[in-house]
């Protein structure tokens, strides 16, 4: 079947691409534009390790085709750090308490996070687990991301506190 | 999992898109959210030769009020649905059904049209419209319809939409106060072991109207009418609860499946239906 030409934006930069209509998304960012950050791991949309960011929504991207992206702005985990390679609150809160060990799940559970934060700035515990409830992490327990992710999100109200 | 090749269209319009059905006939397929359909094509127990993306069609979209019925456009998201005021308002159910369905990654792309449309029994918003006796406007080559909710059901995935129709927009009638949607599922993004809905009113004491309806245990979403009849003219007391309870039981024909056996999901309808009814209960009073 013929290919597609497709464009998107892709943390920030343009990207135009040929592609099969049928790629997954998911497939295009690892393959075709090596952002391997983005992981594969049930390829069934369950565990969100693939999550990413599309038009200011959290999605799976092993359950999107790249021709649905055609047009759309995309943020992944290699986008979120700031301009000047300063890590992201979520990644220094990540690492201050402990939020991963095997580091599998931690470039969807930080994007899913980051939409999550600018959704609710201000999340509850019980609003943290159930906004990251479909990011599966088999390591943690989750007891530490939820604390790193509480913490980010003090430290971002601070800075937005400050900036004012 | 690589799904099999298609070709790719984005109609900008309704018409566009009911053209381009017409034309490609049973090869083509409509997607909308994408959660069904895309998991069949990794599976390749769907291999549609020309897709047709819904996303472009600003109609489909969106929530409105017309006359005392709310108006859900077909490619609303879940996630829309749970951020709608006017659903808050006018509709809770559905929120509450909503909020119980998959992540909220699948929610962000999901649609209520998809839920609906796709006739698995095992989504949630079906049972939501059938005790709502909602309406859905669907549109073909022949024009424009509307189809009961509760005519909508054939079988699994065998539905009243006929070829080239697309589901439109989803029509809400006026819902009494009592509400809740109660779901025993084994964990996030798993389907119901089974569910129940249910909406009822409560006048002097007594319940004046109920309608229930039961998820994931049958070949289609079941309607509970005689559930339903057992609560009407009582004051929805321990006895009356019982009665309804065993009545949405002996219509519940679940399969077996790594959710239980038989007759443990069987149960579970009957455990749903008894928590759903004592919410709505509370609810309406």
């Amino acid at each position: 079947m013929a290919k597609m030409h497709v464009k998107m934006t892709v943390n920030g930069k343009p990207v135009e691409a040929l592609a099969e209509p049928r790629t997954l998304l998911i497939h295009f960012l690892r393959e075709d534009l090596g952002l391997t950050g983005p992981h594969i791991g049930c390829d069934t949309s369950h565990c969100g390790a693939c999550t990413v960011d599309l038009n200011g929504r959290s999605i799976k991207s092993c359950t999107v085709f790249v021709a649905q992206a055609n047009g759309a702005e995309l943020t992944t985990i290699e986008g979120i750090a700031g301009a000047d390679g300063a890590p992201h609150p979520l990644q220094k809160a990540f690492r201050e308490h402990h939020g991963l060990q095997c580091g599998f799940c931690t470039p969807g559970m930080i994007t899913r996070a980051m939409r999550l934060l600018e959704e609710n700035p201000n999340p509850t515990d019980a609003e943290i687990r159930n906004g990251i409830s479909g990011n599966l992490c088999r390591c943690t327990g989750y007891q530490n991301i939820v604390k790193a992710i509480s913490a980010a999100a003090a430290e971002m109200a601070g800075a937005r506190e400050a900036a004012e | 999992m690589i799904p099999g090749a298609f070709e790719y269209h984005r109609p900008t319009s309704l018409d566009e898109a009911i053209g381009i059905m017409a034309d490609k006939g049973d090869t083509a397929r409509v997607l909308a959210g994408g959660h069904s359909l895309i998991p069949m094509m990794k599976l390749r127990l769907a291999m549609p030769e020309h897709i047709v993306d819904l996303q472009a069609i600003d109609q489909l979209n969106g929530i409105s009020e017309d006359g005392g019925s709310v108006v859900m456009g077909a490619t609303t998201t879940q996630a829309e649905i749970i951020a709608s005021d006017l659903i808050a308002r006018a509709c809770p159910l559905i929120i509450e059904a909503a909020t119980q369905i998959a992540d909220p990654q699948v929610r962000a792309c999901g649609t209520i049209g998809g839920n609906l449309a796709n006739g698995d029994p095992a989504n949630d918003m079906p049972a939501v419209m059938l005790a709502l006796n909602a309406e859905y406007r669907v549109r073909g080559p022949e024009g424009e319809r509307r189809i009961a909710a509760r005519d909508f059901y054939e079988g699994t995935f065998v539905t009243a939409l006929g070829e080239g129709e697309i589901l439109v927009a989803i029509h809400l009638p006026p819902s009494p106060a009592g509400y809740a949607y109660t779901k025993q599922k084994r964990k996030v993004g798993d389907y119901a072991t089974a569910a129940a809905a249910v909406v009822l009113a409560m006048q002097g004491g007594k319940c004046s109207k109920a309608a229930i309806a039961l998820t994931n245990v049958g070949d289609t979403p079941l309607l509970a009418s005689a559930a339903a009849a057992a609560l009407v003219g009582t004051a929805v007391d321990a006895a009356a609860i019982d009665a309804a309870a065993e009545a949405a039981m002996s219509i519940a024909r679940p399969v077996a499946d790594g959710r239980g056996p038989s007759d443990f999901r069987t149960h579970i309808a009957g455990v749903m239906t008894r928590r759903a009814i004592e919410t709505a209960r509370g609810r309406a009073a």
